[in-house]
């Protein structure tokens, strides 16, 4: 039902390198379709019309100086409103952080800048990345513009319905335990979460630390591809970060994958709807049809990846949301003294899943109670990882649902947070191992909506991972 | 001798011994109760930039001109870990004999405006430096539990309301230039005694600091802090509660806190009270301890690993590299200073020059033919105010120490050419004693005004000879007078000895 262009990334920079297409043109074109569907939409915060025009000209001027342009050349980009931009409102979708304007830069968004990118704007999220849904933000849900009685899914929602609208080339999200793959499939799209360390993370408002990461959100897996070679590698000032360089992944997509083995998860979690485990079944058909071998392997603690994480990321959470405190930046509700005025900021600030969690992580790390909650979670983190390092001795790549079911109809799960935890089931456990997976649209299913095919990779495995991701998608 | 322990500490790669229990002496009991002391003590490392930012560790600046996403805890702002502050936080670690280990880095979460992220990064279950130990005169060994890198908070100061604390006053400022500055905490193990012994590791901690470089230690700018954990208990029983307290910013105030607080604890047990655990405040000016939390409301850190960060595993080639460049450290210093001067390497004299880093230009002096005794007594008392490095060539000194030694001159003469020498920053001694008309005299011409005294005052003479010590003054007095000050003291009185004697 979209009628706004769809170019992919690798060709907007091809033809605006090479002189045959505007950067003002491609922008030109998403501000069209925001102006045409962003009221109903609602993907951005944010839409930074001017600087965008500004920085299409500019490299439209480069270009006819016959100046190097760089890789993403007039490539418009929607960033996730968690997601530092010098200068640019960065508000998490909270009421704690509206106006405020980072002195900074994220390194991703430096790189992104380097290489020719144009950003649009900063789109909608469930606050602080608390969500499967994107309801849970301040200023309002975003719709799926596939169908907009659904959800775009979440928390990257705003980014995933972006690109999914046409209102610009690319997105990017970050996943704490599914936040990118999860909209993905929900919205037809490819998503990327990036082995942990690959892509840095300074300048990303914490969530999860030891979970988040950045990743795009394109059209094709090529576009994919690019995007994690322009943003990947080492940063010097994200100590988690990899000293390595970025991976070469456009150069894998034409392999194939002869030989390779994908692996099936025989105690996979249940709860899959019929139409998206049949999507799941041809995918492996099609894998195999093109010379990949399916082998059977186990993750037995795969099932008790939620509870972990919904006890590891919320107690990181509660200590990484603690700075907002009224105290140097953002809202401040002044009281007659300092604890009631924490208490009353804090209370307005934020909304009831960023309370709910600050709860539950401050309750799994409390003296007596660490040991039976967050000690224990780091226990099962760790046997997920055993799990996994056992069946990758088995295969290549694993292939599961990226999410349970298709879009999602507004309100269906909000009452009943176990229900929407549940959406993440098949990505959490990439995140708790640290791990790279991607999500990859094929075909669809129920009420003719996307179905994305999950593949997960072990750490460092991004270039089996895009090989299988790209016969995929020529198979699609 | 604390450096030849830490190397065989270390090499081994076996922690240093734990001392022997520790056990007061009968005489250091209080009303027979044993005082036990143990103390945590924070100093801020000597580094360019902060422990996880590159902004400037300055004391003293304009507020908040030193400060950057990272120390402010913006969104979105990662720490990076400054590889001197480690560096620096290693030395300390292994001049107290510590075991250098692979470690992590916690984070200890409370809310307090002055502290950015609400949470502060500290070293928890795997510090970087444990099971050392400080030697004290006496060779007293009080152990090292762990010496551990954190950053420092911001720094509030609170205006209008009552006693400068934030609840009841009318605003507060924060000052971040202070926020992310590295320190080390040193918690020593609960093996001191007495005050003293208190006061005795904190001064030797401080002369290590210095002697590494790794901090400037001024108690006064709070740049070395003290937590002093106190409680009493009868001998052979088990350690009684403790208290712990804070704001003790002297090395006299840690002996007064003591003290004051071993007093008041023995007297609430032996009117039948019971200890509580508590935080207290140390208050200089009244010379008393306040309450400032009990235990049930201590507030819980939730203390888990700090995921921004990665372990630190220091490695062996490194480790190795900083214990080889570790300057000579106070005691080994003391006890070569005691052995060159014939001094006790517990005399104050010893003990100041080291602490002044003069013990090295004592040596030079020596080196170059002075006297190394006298040398020592010149400094101690002349070059208060010189620099580790004096400005007196070390021969200028070296010669003044002989005039004195050969009886060229009196002490006191020499005395007023060491004045004169360190204001003029060195000189010819020779030809200033000569400018001066400063000679030795000759014993025909010292006797002749000895004689001179005797016969003027009879009375002070019988007494004198009847054995009356007080009645030299008088007679040595009235020949410094008659010499006009040229005459040695000392020789006087040796000649009216021998005169009595005879």
């Amino acid at each position: 039902m979209s009628t706004a262009p769809r170019r992919s990334v690798v060709d907007v920079a091809a033809a605006v390198a090479g002189g045959t297409l505007t950067a003002t043109h491609v922008l030109e074109e998403n501000l069209a379709a925001i102006a045409a569907r962003e009221k109903e939409i609602h993907a951005f915060n944010l839409v930074t019309t001017e600087r965008a025009r500004e920085r299409a000209a500019r490299i439209d001027a480069d270009v006819k100086a016959g100046k190097n342009v760089g890789r993403l050349a007039g490539v418009t980009i929607a960033l996730k409103d968690n997601m530092c931009t010098r200068g640019v409102e960065t508000t998490c979708s909270s009421k704690i952080l509206a106006g405020w304007k980072p002195p900074y830069d994220a390194t991703v968004v430096r790189r992104l800048a380097d290489e020719g990118a144009v950003f649009v704007g900063k789109t909608n999220l469930d606050e602080f990345a608390m969500g499967s849904s994107t309801e849970n933000s301040a200023f309002g849900p975003t719709r799926n513009p596939l169908d907009t009685s659904r959800v775009p899914g979440g928390s990257s929602g705003g980014s995933a319905a972006a690109v999914a609208a046409g209102f610009a080339t690319a997105s990017f999200g970050s996943d704490t335990g599914g936040s990118i793959r999860q909209p993905a499939a929900l919205c037809g799209l490819v998503g990327v979460k990036p082995t942990y360390g690959t892509v840095s993370r300074q300048g990303l408002v914490a969530f999860g630390s030891s979970l988040d990461q950045i990743g795009p959100f394109s059209t094709t897996v090529a576009d994919a591809a690019l995007l994690m070679e322009v943003i990947a590698g080492h940063d010097p000032l994200d100590s988690t970060s990899i000293p390595q360089p970025a991976p070469s992944l456009v150069n894998v997509l034409a392999q194939g994958v002869s030989g390779m083995r994908i692996g099936r998860i025989t105690d996979m979690p249940e709860g899959s709807s019929p139409d998206v485990l049949a999507r799941l079944e041809a995918a492996f058909d099609a894998l195999r049809a093109a010379g990949a071998t399916i082998v059977d392997v186990t993750m037995p603690s795969m099932s008790y990846g939620l509870t972990a994480y919904y006890l590891v990321a919320p107690a990181e959470a509660s200590s990484n949301l603690a700075r907002f405190d009224g105290v140097r930046y953002g809202l401040r509700v002044d009281a007659q003294d300092l604890n009631a005025m924490y208490g009353a900021t804090r209370a307005a600030g934020f909304g009831d899943e960023v309370k709910r969690r600050i709860m539950l992580g401050t309750y799994a790390l409390s003296a007596g109670y660490y040991d039976a909650y967050y000690g224990k979670a780091l226990k099962v983190r760790r046997l997920i990882a055993d799990d996994f390092a056992k069946a990758y001795e088995k295969c290549d790549v694993m292939l599961t649902p990226t999410s349970p079911t298709v879009a999602f109809k507004f309100g269906d799960k909000t009452s009943n947070p176990l229900a929407m935890y549940l959406c993440d089931t098949f990505t959490i456990p990439t995140n708790l191992a640290g791990h790279a997976a991607m999500s990859v649209p094929f075909g669809t299913g129920e009420a003719g909506l996307p179905v994305g095919v999950q593949v997960l990779a072990p750490a460092l495995g991004e270039a089996a991972m895009f090989r299988v991701a790209a016969e995929l998608e020529r198979a699609s | 001798m604390n450096t030849s322990a830490s190397t065989s500490a270390g090499t081994s790669g076996e922690p240093a011994a734990n001392p022997p229990s520790v056990v007061a002496a009968a005489e250091q009991l209080i009303d027979g109760w044993e005082l036990v002391v143990g103390l945590e003590v924070h100093v801020e490392l000597a580094t360019k930039t902060k422990l996880f930012s590159a902004s400037a560790n300055r004391f003293g600046d304009e507020p908040n001109t030193h400060i950057d996403p990272v120390t402010l805890g913006l969104p979105g702002a990662l720490p990076v870990l400054n590889r001197q502050a480690v560096e620096l936080a290693m030395r300390l670690g292994l001049a107290l004999n510590c075991r250098v280990q692979p470690c992590t880095f916690h984070r200890k979460n409370y809310f307090y405006p002055d502290l950015p992220k609400a949470y502060q990064v500290s070293q928890y279950d795997q510090p970087l430096n444990v099971d050392g130990f400080l030697t004290l005169p006496g060779d007293v060994r009080i152990g090292i539990e762990r010496a551990h890198l954190e950053e420092d908070t911001g720094k509030s100061t609170h205006f209008g309301g009552t006693g400068g604390r934030i609840h009841g006053s009318d605003y507060s400022l924060i000052d971040f230039n202070r926020a992310g500055v590295p320190l080390v905490e040193i918690v020593s193990r609960p093996d001191i005694r007495t005050s003293e012994q208190a006061k005795q590791y904190v001064s030797e901690l401080r002369a290590i600091l210095l002697a590494v470089g790794a901090s400037d230690a001024k108690m006064e700018e709070g740049s070395m802090r003290c937590d002093v954990n106190v409680s009493v208990h009868k001998p052979g029983t088990p350690f009684g509660t403790r208290c712990e307290i804070k704001n003790v910013n002297s090395i006299r105030a840690v002996g007064r806190a003591i003290d004051y607080e071993a007093r008041r604890q023995i007297d609430i047990i032996t009117s039948g009270g019971a200890i509580k655990q508590q935080t207290l405040h140390w208050d200089d000016a009244a010379g008393r301890t306040n309450v400032l939390r009990t235990k049930e409301d201590a507030d819980d850190y939730r203390y888990f690993l700090e995921p921004d960060l990665v372990p630190l595993v220091p490695d062996a080639a490194w480790v190795e590299r900083v214990r080889a460049a570790l300057p000579p450290l106070p005691a080994a210093r003391r006890a070569s200073l005691a052995t060159l001067t014939g001094q006790s390497k517990e005399s104050e004299a010893v003990a100041v020059v080291v602490e002044r880093g003069q013990d090295a230009y004592v040596v030079e002096v020596a080196k170059v033919g002075g006297d190394a005794a006298r040398a020592l007594v010149y400094v101690q008392q002349g070059f208060a105010q010189e620099p580790a490095a004096p400005r007196v060539p070390a021969g200028d000194l070296a010669a003044l120490t002989l005039l004195e030694k050969n009886a060229k001159i009196t002490a006191t003469q020499a005395k007023t050419l060491l004045a004169d020498l360190v204001a003029a920053g060195g000189g010819d001694v020779i030809a200033m004693a000569k400018s001066k008309g400063f000679e030795a005299m000759d014993s025909g011409t010292l006797e002749a005004l000895v004689d001179a005294a005797i016969a003027a005052d009879p009375d002070a003479w019988a007494k004198f000879k009847a054995g009356e010590q007080k009645a030299m003054g008088a007679l040595v007095g009235a020949v410094m007078k008659s010499s006009k000050g040229k005459a040695d003291g000392k020789a006087v009185s040796a000649l009216l000895a021998a005169k009595a004697a005879e």
